[in-house]
């Protein structure tokens, strides 16, 4: 492929020719901040954050959707530059509702990130906010549309990720909001509660109802797994406080990138539930009586023992699961093969 | 060529006819039908059946002289026909009898005469071409309107239509395009883009599968040439975009129209059929086995839908909201193939600079704007309409040459061209020449066409806030400068109106304006500050009187009037305290009463009420004699 | 799978047949719409129109289990017009005369009268496939479920070997696996016939490896029990102990009531779970285990990717990861079993295990690696059959048309098939716990056709009462398009609605799968 050479900050840099600036920019170790250009989406070029000052153009150019091209002089950080994002930044915030002490994502948020990169306190313009209600009647996400910035992610992951076009933008000029059809809340549209504009929000406007009202953003810990669900295997992460796992956040994952499904997002809730088995127990006289592990262990190794004696090995079977891992799996058809003495080892392949 | 000789034999015959015979023709635009040509064509109707005369009724469409509808055209076999202006139905019987039945022309309300070959002229008449209206005008695209019936393909072709298509087919396309380029025609929809070159860019652009698009979404505030030209002479625009078509290797076309234009909208499906029908678009045409379908799509009245990315979304069925160029719709446009997209009266320029040769289309106008334009003339002006005139004319003659000044006898303050999008010319500028590049220069530009007359009675800031308001509810929202920018730049207007602008207000709306300018994602955000940067510039102290003053020097910003009583005019009559709906005046019978101004509401009431001529509001007293009445706040 | 499931967004064609993809595994559908908006065609085989069907350039609506006359339909197509890869035919399979010699026994008019499709769009769709760049089949549950299960997955077999249609990127034959690590279970030998990685038991020089390596004298050399047949040995007596990890047969095999008799006649039932789960309740002895986010393992998925599971937490109460219970029993046993890291348990099984010996825990920090993968060096495979099938020559196995092992009747007059819902997971034993999936969908439905439904009285949110041979359920009705006349289904997720009591354990014979997809029933309004 064609190279083409392009100075940024009067450094050159060669790129393929295709590269965005934006891209370039990234190639040469130069910050631009974006709020609605994610590398999975297609371009939109609509929060302008990521503008530049290419020499000979008239006005500055979105780097997220403009051609790096040969001879090319960018500017990532002029005077002009840093008053177009500060002013942008300015008036985001002039519509924003302030109260990063108590949102779930603030630590997590592209807003306050840039806000205090630019040393932007707060809007300089006065003026109508909007005060739309909190959208809270699902169990999954929680929209404050107040905090929407309208950069679009969600939009876009919806109908280019997901392919399910659930959300566009409604209304015009100042009253422009993402919406489904017919702006109805997500409970009633048909949205399938992925959650996948949630993993592109940029901000706050867009959170899992669990993980952000469990923890501040500092106070987890993340842990990169696999889904225990269907056999896809997605990747994601545990976000964890303390000893509690609090919700599941997306990664880059070798099979799912960021997306998930509701299940693998939403659906961790079964760890902590009291319905789990926190002791072994033993049936006596029809009733579940707690043990200890020693006791219950003993138990198990008696019976299973005695059966094989008394009878045979082939007495004895085994189901593994498709649930547990490899190595449990490996262990427990070694145990059956090799302690029990049978093949009688199967699990619910076919189900 | 045989097919569309015989079409032409036949339908000039048609339209020679026409003219054999008495016949009454109404002018039926939008404007025609707003001012109540319909119910006059009912009146003649019923006037003709009841005299039982042997005339032909017919319609039209607008000339031009919004102001003068309904109209009426009246004309006997050898006579010139003769237009009358202001008509009602009661007016009816009178012209009847007097023009038809004792074919005596009726001078009180005849407008003018037009003069066909061989017909006799009336005494005593102004000619059309005399008419101060249109002594200046140089008629092109708006030949046909309020000439012929936009309805009829026959009129269409008796008056040389088609013809172009005809030849276009019969030349090299290349050489099509190079006698569009040569012409020196440039977009008429505001950009100003040399239309041969963009043609040329579609017809290099790679792909077997190409569109012609025509903009006909037309929003500015007060613009209504597209419109005039879409409901005067549709078959123009058809067949100019069929030109293009073959010249660019299309075979489908859009029309884009917003449905708002349900008159424009029915005159172009009518035209489309026709055309259909006799051969002149669809399959085969004129036999040549070019092919070329046109399609309309009503547009929902979103005014960025005018942004050529917008519309083309919108075609698409997505929501209109411009996309990032490039790729120019050249190259990638409707479903991503390569698009042509010019505008109503651009497309209805082409088949005459076929006919006529670019070298006549290039002998008119200036030296980098060549050709006519049409204009719409509102506001403050006395001949409100539609006007096509030659590129470089200066603003003075369009304004009191053509529109016969401003109304009322007013002084001038500013000339707004260009939408939104435009600016403001102030009178001192009034001689720049009318052309791409001159009013570029002085801030504002050539925009669609619209041109709204300010006088001494409107206030700038005013302006501007109306301006920024129109942006800002039709801002797609989908970049963050132009939505939020035009709703902090609106907010800041409408507090210097009312009176609680600041002085770092002025700086603020000036940051936004430039960095609107710098990062709006399209056209209509990069430009909506103009209104304001334009009005800032030439009419500064207007601003600074409201914000330090709290003075609207024009009197049109209502928070900021002061109402007084003029004690040597007052009578004491009471009247004013009466209908004071604030209770803000007091006063002895028969004694000068005194307005309160902490309780005065400003509504107006007492002003309307007085016999005597004994309130004034501050706009009526001069700046110096104002009491000082600064607000505490 | 032989190929990835990233390759389904690189393939023109995609044949997808009995999967529900969009709910059963709704990353995998992303990919499938991924292709379709870069323009692949989508065929969705399926008798009920789900949202994947719904999207499909063809859906092809076919009568439950008649699968093979519609797959032999489409070959026979592909022969008769002369469009399959004859170089492929020639060079890398056996025994094709025979199979063109019972594909020709089925023209599409004949699949037409069997499969309810119209002819004509058999031959539009066998077009299509053949002449695809690259053609994928996808298939699932809808595929295997069935008394002809195995034949169902031949005849798929047969009809990507005709056209060339496998070995290549993005284009291949598919199974979608439903459950996280049914691929790991199978690959580590929780399987009566095999130890890790397919090694038969077979064989002698098997049994010696693993018997060297675990350091026991012998190893049984008889294929063990299946599930459905330890449930029937356990219900004459002949098998009296069971231990089961981690699976809930009560409320995922057929026939239910078949099962519970048998677990309770056992003399000992050891279950080992995170849950106490139906099958649980019938226990002994339940051992608490940790959950997933509990202990450190791997997981292979559906595409042959190994992958990490981390330990996020410690184990709630005092639970136990399950290989840390299953070695304190064999220790316990006399057999010492100790291992300090799940990563040692994996390297012990990759050195036995040819298609794993590549892998470890530090290489998977890097992510993920697709086996075969049989040396350290090795970076994995994307997709299989590339130059050979794993036998040498792909062999062509004709076969024939079988109706479903229990069809309508006058007593049971509808179709009940069943099948997964996106808001729940298998028995729903951790779905309908995590305070979020069952507040949103917390009762199941049954979708009925609204002909089906008006006959029988029935409106929208009457309780249904359905029933077959072998047991009934009530559930609440919904009248839906998705369902054709004449079937009803709903989904084995919810405890209230077992409708695995309804289900024919009749099965397969090689692959001993239950006919889950198919059994007749009969549907009254609930008073």
């Amino acid at each position: 492929m064609a190279e083409i050479t392009l100075s940024i900050n009067n450094v050159n840099i060669t790129v393929p020719q295709g590269t965005t600036v934006l891209e370039a920019a990234g190639q040469a170790g130069v910050f631009i901040p974006t709020f609605c250009h994610d590398p999975e989406l297609t371009n939109f070029g609509a929060c302008r954050m990521c503008v530049v000052e290419i020499e000979g153009l008239r006005s500055l150019s979105a780097s997220c959707v403009t051609n790096a091209t040969e001879g090319m002089v960018v500017h990532t950080d002029s005077p002009a530059v840093q008053e177009a994002r500060k002013t942008i930044l300015e008036l985001l915030l002039a519509n924003h509702p302030l109260d990063c002490l108590t949102c779930g994502r603030s630590g997590d948020c592209r807003l306050q990130d840039y806000a205090y990169l630019y040393g932007v306190k707060t809007g300089s313009f006065e003026g109508e906010r909007h005060s739309y209600p909190l959208e809270d009647d699902n169990p999954f996400i929680v929209r404050d549309l107040n905090k929407c910035i309208l950069c679009g992610k969600c939009v876009r992951a919806c109908a280019e990720i997901q392919g399910n076009s659930i959300l566009d933008f409604a209304y015009r000029g100042f009253d422009v909001k993402v919406a489904p059809a017919m702006d109805v809340s997500l409970k009633a549209s048909d949205c399938v509660f992925c959650g996948n504009c949630v993993a592109m929000c940029p901000v706050g406007a867009l959170q899992e109802k669990g993980l952000r009202s469990a923890a501040p953003t500092w106070e987890v810990r993340k842990v990169k797994t696999t889904c225990p669900y269907c056999g896809t295997g997605c990747s994601f992460e545990l976000n964890v406080k303390g000893n509690k796992v609090v919700g599941v956040t997306s990664c880059d994952g070798d099979v799912n990138g960021r997306t998930l499904c509701v299940k693998g997002r939403f659906g961790y809730g079964f760890i902590h539930h009291p319905d789990r088995l926190t002791t072994p127990l033993i049936k006596k006289n029809g009733v579940f009586k707690e043990a200890s592990w020693e006791e219950a262990i003993k138990l198990v190794a008696q019976k299973l023992g005695r059966i094989k004696a008394k009878h045979s090995s082939d007495a004895l079977a085994v189901l593994s699961s498709a649930r547990c891992t490899n190595e449990e799996n490996y262990l427990l058809q070694k145990f059956t093969r090799a302690v029990l003495g049978t093949n009688n080892i199967d699990h619910c392949a076919r189900l | 060529m045989g097919h569309l000789n015989k079409l032409r034999a036949r339908f000039t015959r048609h339209y020679k006819d026409k003219f054999n015979r008495g016949r009454i023709v109404v002018g039926l635009g939008t404007c025609g039908f707003a001012a109540g040509g319909d119910q006059v064509l009912e009146a003649i109707r019923q006037e003709t059946g009841i005299r039982n005369l042997d005339v032909d009724i017919d319609f039209t469409s607008c000339i031009g002289m919004c102001y003068k509808e309904p109209m009426v055209e009246i004309s006997l076999p050898g006579m010139a026909r003769v237009i009358y202006g202001d008509m009602t139905p009661d007016k009816v019987p009178a012209l009847l009898e007097s023009h038809i039945i004792n074919k005596h022309l009726l001078k009180e309300w005849a407008v003018m005469q037009i003069t066909e070959e061989g017909a006799t002229l009336y005494e005593n008449i102004v000619k059309m071409e005399d008419n101060p209206f249109f002594s200046k005008q140089l008629r092109t695209v708006t030949s046909r309107l309020g000439r012929t019936n936009p309805e009829s393909i026959s009129d269409y072709v008796a008056t040389g239509g088609y013809l172009a298509l005809d030849t276009a087919l019969s030349m090299q396309r290349q050489d099509i395009i190079e006698e569009i380029k040569k012409s020196g025609l440039r977009g008429r929809g505001g950009g100003g883009f040399p239309t041969g070159m963009k043609w040329d860019f579609v017809s290099q652009a790679e792909g077997a599968k190409k569109y012609v698009v025509c903009n006909a979404d037309e929003g500015d505030p007060g613009a209504f040439m597209d419109r005039s030209v879409l409901e005067g002479d549709p078959h123009a625009v058809l067949e100019g975009m069929a030109i293009c078509g073959y010249a660019v290797g299309a075979d489908e076309g859009y029309i884009y129209v917003r449905a708002e234009y349900p008159l424009a909208i029915k005159r172009l499906q009518t035209a489309i059929v026709r055309a259909e029908e006799y051969g002149l678009l669809g399959k085969n045409i004129l036999g040549r086995g070019f092919n070329f379908k046109l399609m309309i799509k009503a547009g929902a009245g979103a005014f960025v839908c005018g942004e050529e990315t917008a519309l083309l979304t919108s075609i698409e069925g997505n929501r209109g909201m411009p996309r990032v160029r490039p790729p120019f719709p050249a190259n990638r446009g409707l479903w991503g193939k390569p698009t042509n997209l010019n505008n109503v009266e651009t497309y209805a320029n082409v088949p005459f600079v076929i006919n006529r040769g670019s070298d006549w289309y290039a002998s008119m106008g200036t030296k980098k704007s060549k050709g006519s334009k049409v204009f719409c003339l509102t506001g403050k002006i006395n001949n409100t309409g539609l006007i096509e005139v030659p590129m470089g004319i200066s603003l003075r003659e369009i304004i009191f040459s053509i529109g016969g000044g401003v109304q009322n006898g007013k002084k001038l303050k500013a000339v707004q061209i260009g939408g939104p999008s435009g600016g403001c010319i102030c009178e001192e500028d009034l001689d720049l020449p009318v052309d791409y590049d001159s009013l570029s220069a002085a801030g504002a530009m050539m925009g669609s066409g619209g041109l709204v007359v300010l006088d001494e009675t409107t206030c700038m800031v005013d302006i501007a806030r109306f301006f920024l308001s129109f942006t800002q509810t039709e801002s797609c929202g989908k970049c963050t400068p132009c939505r939020e920018g035009t709703k902090r730049m609106l907010e800041i207007l409408t507090r210097i109106c009312s009176g609680a602008g600041k002085m770092e207000d002025l700086a603020d709306l000036e940051r936004l304006g430039r960095v609107m300018k710098n990062t709006a994602l399209c056209g209509l955000g990069q430009t909506c500050a103009n209104p304001i940067l334009s009005t800032m510039r030439y009419f500064k102290e207007e601003y600074l009187a409201h914000i330090q003053d709290l003075f609207c020097p024009a009197g049109a910003c209502r928070a900021l009037l002061i109402y007084q009583i003029d004690t040597a005019n007052c009578k004491g009559c009471g009247k004013c305290a009466k209908i004071c709906p604030a209770g803000a005046i007091r006063g002895e019978k028969n004694t000068p009463h005194v307005i309160d101004l902490e309780k005065c509401i400003k509504c107006g009431a007492c002003l309307t009420e007085c016999s005597f001529e004994a309130i004034k509001n501050d706009a009526a007293l001069s700046w110096n004699k104002r009491p000082n009445t600064r607000r505490s706040a | 799978m032989t190929n990835s499931i990233d390759e389904i967004s690189g393939a023109d064609f995609i044949l997808a047949i009995g999967t529900n993809t969009t709910e059963a595994h709704p990353i995998i559908s992303l990919k499938i719409k991924k292709a379709q908006r870069q323009g692949a065609t989508l065929v969705v085989v399926d008798p009920r129109r789900t949202e994947l069907a719904e999207r499909a350039d063809q859906h092809m609506q076919l009568k439950p289990g008649s699968d093979i006359a519609l797959l032999n339909a489409l070959a026979q197509v592909i022969i008769a017009e002369d469009l399959w890869d004859k170089d492929f035919v020639a060079g890398r399979t056996e025994d094709f005369a025979a199979f063109k010699e019972v594909v020709a026994q089925y023209p599409p008019e004949l699949a037409e009268q069997i499969t309810g499709l119209p002819a004509d769009m058999i031959r539009e769709v066998a077009r299509g496939y053949a002449r695809a760049c690259k053609a994928t089949i996808l298939y699932t549950m809808g595929v295997t479920q069935h008394i002809c299960g195995t034949h169902n997955v031949l005849a798929v077999a047969n009809l990507a070997m005709l056209c060339g249609q496998i070995g290549k990127e993005s284009s291949g034959v598919n199974p979608l696996r439903g459950q996280n690590n049914v691929q790991g279970a199978c690959d580590m030998g929780a399987l009566p016939g095999v130890f890790t990685g397919y090694q038969a038991v077979t064989a002698a020089d098997q049994r010696a490896k693993f018997a060297g390596a675990w350091r026991v004298a012998e190893l049984p050399g008889r294929p063990g029990l299946t599930v459905g047949e330890m449930f029937d040995k356990a219900g004459t007596g002949e098998v009296r102990g069971m231990y089961i990890m981690g699976e809930n047969p009560v409320l995922s095999d057929p026939d239910s009531n078949h099962v519970v008799h048998a677990l309770e006649k056992l003399d000992f039932l050891v279950v080992q779970d995170i849950f106490l789960t139906e099958t649980a309740a019938l226990g002994d002895v339940i051992l608490p285990a940790a959950s997933f986010a509990e202990k450190d393992g791997t997981f292979s998925n559906t595409e042959r990717r190994v992958q990490r599971v981390r330990k996020a937490i410690d184990p709630v109460g005092s639970a136990w990861a399950d290989w840390q219970i299953i070695c304190t029993i064999a220790t316990a046993m006399g057999y010492p079993m100790q291992y300090a890291t799940a990563s040692d348990i994996f390297d012990e099984m990759a050195a036995l295990t040819p298609s794993y010996g590549g892998i470890s825990y530090a290489r998977l920090e890097q992510g993920g690696i697709q086996w075969p993968c049989p040396h350290t060096g090795h970076p994995g495979t994307a997709y299989l059959h590339k130059d050979n099938f794993s036998r040498g020559p792909g062999k062509f196995n004709p076969v024939v048309y079988v109706p479903p092992a229990e069809l309508p009747d006058a007593g049971y007059p509808l179709l009940l098939s069943t099948g997964r819902r996106y808001f729940h997971y298998h028995t729903g034993t951790m779905t309908r716990r995590t305070g979020a999936l069952e507040v949103h969908y917390g009762t199941e439905y049954l979708e009925i056709n609204q002909a089906d439904a008006a006959a029988l009285g029935i409106t929208d949110g009457d309780i249904a009462q359905v029933s077959s041979r072998r047991g009934l359920v009530k559930v609440e009705a919904r009248i839906s398009k998705v369902v054709p006349q004449g079937l009803v289904f709903t989904s084995f997720h919810f405890p209230e609605v077992a409708i695995n009591k309804l289900t024919n354990p009749a099965q397969d014979m090689v692959s001993k799968i239950p006919e889950l997809k198919v059994c007749a029933v009969k549907v009254e309004k609930a008073c």
